[in-house]
């Protein structure tokens, strides 16, 4: 029984809408744009198109950074599954002693700052000789999404119907044939919004990165920094890496929206 | 396989015996206890490294000077202008732009709550602020959007004056006139979209009988949102103001890239000032005692933050 909208306040959606989008549209376009064209006042939407910012990024080497983030994104991500299913089922299918213990001991790390940790794990990667390496990065950002991973995997784990385990148990299956049959088919769509949650705030890491790396293993937003202070301001070609960047963040959450909130809720929200 | 005879939590049979044997509750340890030792040697040694940093008077720029001091680390903080400055900062930042973009998000949300032509290529625009990446947006935002020049605030302002016969429109440098509003506008502009999904999810779980309900019995929009809606959306409302204060508190990005903490110590937020004091100043001791001292803050923000997602998580459990 959703109510519709007025025409009035349809008009007033649109208008909030595009203003809010305003921003990312104007940095699409500009990105197109020659740079004569781009830094115009008033500004000139209209100006002809040109994939020659983009060209220039990828001579300019943007390639390694943009590898370096994807390495660190995907692995971790891979890494953080591999240790949130297993717990997430040991918190919620066959739940440990104290489990809500358990979980909240989890989200507890999230509420500590990370600039607070930043000062002893660069010391301690600096005397192991980690800096400038994608797997210090890597292990960080396990960290870092691991929480995340478990209460999501475990509120999707959650779902699955107690009487169907238990009539499984009871028919003798062993526990690969429930994992297979029973549990994976439920949480399968939760596995890829976690992995997506994870791959998103990975691949826009900034402070650690920034801190951490310098010249092997710097990611996409530190290619984005260090790009503007080292040739001075180029606006259209600013736009054009800025876009390049987020594009495989805002593809996979225009593909998943509906798991975005969940995920961003920690599962709390269905 | 011994772990699927264990009597499920809820109904143990009578004839069980009710406590599981060790064995058992190792097995169902097992898996968990990777990820428990992992989170433990990542996120817990540092802390305790950081503590023991912060009784150290300790500059890189002076080597060999490296002694324990006690809490003098501690004592610095609690009196430096900059550091308060900072914790100033910080709140305001955080409070203004979780505030607005829970209004924002808000009004969003109520409109996308209705049906209306092209609603779901709108919500779809609108989650875009919140996807692309926090530093290249900050730079969107100080070069194409703030910049005094051809940025397209001032760029806008000229159009409409020119449109009027004005020769040209106002030059206003926004970063630097208006520096702690810029951070925060970009930031509610991130921000709002997250805000708006929370409170839609919300929205959209409310039971519809006692709408209609409502309906029939004649009672106002506004006495409906107000004495209905609004106390559904309680924990929802609640769960965005938190999960936003735990990550606007942590503002690392925009800061870095917009004023860089200027002009002066204007907009130099805690996580920002603690980076300077640990790389521009080296003094690791301080570093550590700021950092400390946040981590108490923030112990004190978690602790609601819990009690809040404590209760949507009893509702879960109970359910």
């Amino acid at each position: 029984m959703t109510a519709r909208l007025t025409p009035l306040w349809t008009f007033v959606a649109w208008l909030a809408t595009l203003a809010f989008f305003a921003p990312v549209a104007w940095m699409v376009l500009t990105s197109f744009h020659q740079e004569a064209d781009a830094a115009t006042n008033p500004p000139s939407p209209f100006a002809p198109f040109t994939f020659a910012q983009y060209e220039t990024l990828f001579s300019r080497d943007i390639t390694p950074f943009l590898l370096n983030s994807a390495m660190a994104s995907v692995i971790s991500t891979l890494l953080v599954l591999a240790l949130a299913v297993p717990t997430a089922y040991a918190l919620s299918i066959k739940p440990v002693e104290k489990w809500t213990d358990v979980m909240f001991f989890f989200l507890s790390t999230k509420f500590l700052p990370a600039i607070a940790a930043l000062l002893p794990v660069y010391l301690i990667v600096k005397d192991i000789g980690m800096l400038d390496n994608v797997w210090t990065l890597i292990v960080l950002y396990t960290a870092m999404n691991l929480p995340i991973a478990v209460w999501m995997m475990r509120s999707f784990l959650a779902e699955v119907p107690k009487e169907i385990l238990e009539a499984a148990e009871v028919d003798g299956a062993n526990l690969l044939t429930v994992l297979w049959r029973v549990v994976a088919p439920v949480a399968m769509p939760g596995l890829a919004a976690t992995s997506l949650i994870c791959f998103i705030f990975s691949w826009n890491e900034f402070m650690f990165a920034v801190n951490l790396t310098a010249t092997q293993a710097s990611t996409a937003p530190v290619f984005l920094v260090g790009f503007i202070t080292n040739e001075g301001l180029f606006l259209a070609r600013l736009c054009a890496a800025a876009t390049l960047v987020s594009l495989p963040v805002l593809i996979a959450g225009f593909a998943a929206q509906d798991k975005l909130v969940r995920g961003l809720s920690l599962g709390a929200v269905k | 396989m011994t772990t699927l005879t264990a009597p499920p939590e809820t109904a143990p049979p009578p004839i069980r015996p009710r406590t599981r044997s060790a064995a058992s509750k190792w097995r169902r340890r097992i898996p968990l206890l990777p990820a428990l030792v992992f989170t433990i040697v990542v996120t817990q040694l540092p802390f305790v490294a950081t503590l023991v940093i912060s009784t150290f008077q300790w500059n890189i720029l002076r080597p060999g000077d490296r002694h324990f001091t006690g809490l003098s680390n501690y004592a610095f903080v609690f009196t430096d202008e900059r550091l308060r400055a900072a914790v100033l900062n910080t709140a305001v930042l955080t409070a203004s732009v979780v505030l607005i973009s829970v209004l924002l998000g808000l009004c969003l949300a109520m409109l996308l709550d209705r049906r209306f032509p092209g609603r779901g290529l709108a919500r779809t625009l609108l989650i875009a602020p919140f996807l692309v990446m926090p530093v290249a947006a900050s730079l969107l935002w100080k070069h194409a959007i703030y910049n005094p020049d051809y940025g397209l605030l001032n760029g806008t302002l000229n159009g409409v004056y020119r449109l009027f016969g004005a020769d040209h429109g106002p030059t206003v440098d926004w970063v630097s006139s208006y520096p702690m509003p810029a951070v925060v506008v970009s930031l509610v502009w991130q921000w709002t979209p997250f805000m708006m999904l929370i409170i839609l999810a919300g929205l959209q779980a409310q039971p519809g009988d006692v709408l209609e309900a409502a309906r029939v019995d004649g009672a106002s929009a506004m006495a409906t949102f107000r004495h209905i809606t609004l106390p559904h959306l309680r924990q929802y409302l609640e769960l965005g103001i938190l999960l936003g204060t735990i990550y606007v508190v942590q503002t690392f990005d925009a800061v870095y890239t917009i004023t860089q903490g200027g002009p002066g110590s204007q907009t130099t937020n805690l996580p920002y000032e603690i980076y300077l004091t640990m790389f521009r100043k080296y003094e690791y001791g301080e570093a550590a005692a700021a950092g400390v001292v946040v981590v108490l803050g923030s112990i004190v923000i978690a602790t609601f933050a819990l009690r809040t997602i404590a209760s949507l998580f009893r509702e879960e459990v109970s359910r």
